[in-house]
């Protein structure tokens, strides 16, 4: 399942009530990745984040990318529940999250989930800082 | 032939509109949109592009009624 929220979410929370209506006894693992808002970017204090996405498009590639990955590894089913509009530093952002019956894919489904997010999904991230409004230029790579 | 054109983020910015349609007679690329729609003879380095909410190349050829759109690298997550 996939969902864009415009108010704050907890993504524990989130993570009970959708596992709650999966087959009991059927998943023996879960692997979950929360991203959330830091108050500092390159060297400047951020006060406040706004996320611009592309209506239809975004939805259509989260999409996508849960169903690659219930392609490529046993997935009882996995989530993404990404924030847009205006974002307050410690709000949580992104929740990305795969079970399956054992660790491996849920380990790597997981990552994948957030990897392929970060490069496909058309989302854009614009700081507030004291310097002025900057539009975020790229991700940090994967190893950072 | 009728474009819809889309612009987000920093590239709606620089060219100060989000919405933009293009009419035409003639066959069009993906570059032939944006200069048409942005009034630019070529697009920023590391532009996106998608038809109908596909990634293209900016050679890719529009068809009538295609929704077209142009972005920046994608900084979500």
């Amino acid at each position: 399942m996939i969902n864009l929220r415009d108010q704050q979410f907890d993504p524990l929370e989130e993570l009970n009530i959708f596992q709650k209506n999966l087959p009991a006894g059927k998943y023996g693992a879960c692997c979950n990745f929360i991203g959330s808002m830091r108050d500092f970017n390159d060297g400047n204090d951020v006060s406040k984040m706004t996320l611009e996405y592309y209506p239809g498009m975004t939805e259509k590639f989260l999409e996508t990318i849960c169903d690659e990955a219930k392609e490529k590894w046993p997935l009882l089913d996995c989530l993404i529940i990404h924030r847009v509009g205006e974002i307050d530093p410690s709000d949580s952002i992104v929740l990305t999250a795969a079970w399956s019956a054992h660790r491996d894919a849920s380990f790597a489904a997981c990552r994948y989930l957030i990897e392929e997010l970060k490069h496909r999904a058309p989302f854009w991230k614009k700081e507030n800082t004291v310097n002025g409004d900057r539009w975020v230029s790229e991700n940090t790579p994967s190893d950072q | 032939m009728n474009i819809t054109v889309k612009f987000f983020a920093s590239l709606r910015e620089q060219i100060g509109k989000s919405d933009e349609t293009v009419s035409s007679d003639t066959a069009l690329s993906v570059l032939h949109v944006w200069q048409q729609a942005s009034g630019l003879d070529s697009m920023p380095e590391n532009t996106l592009c998608a038809i109908n909410m596909e990634y293209v190349d900016a050679q890719t050829m529009v068809n009538d009624n295609d929704e077209v759109a142009f972005f920046p690298p994608v900084t979500g997550g």
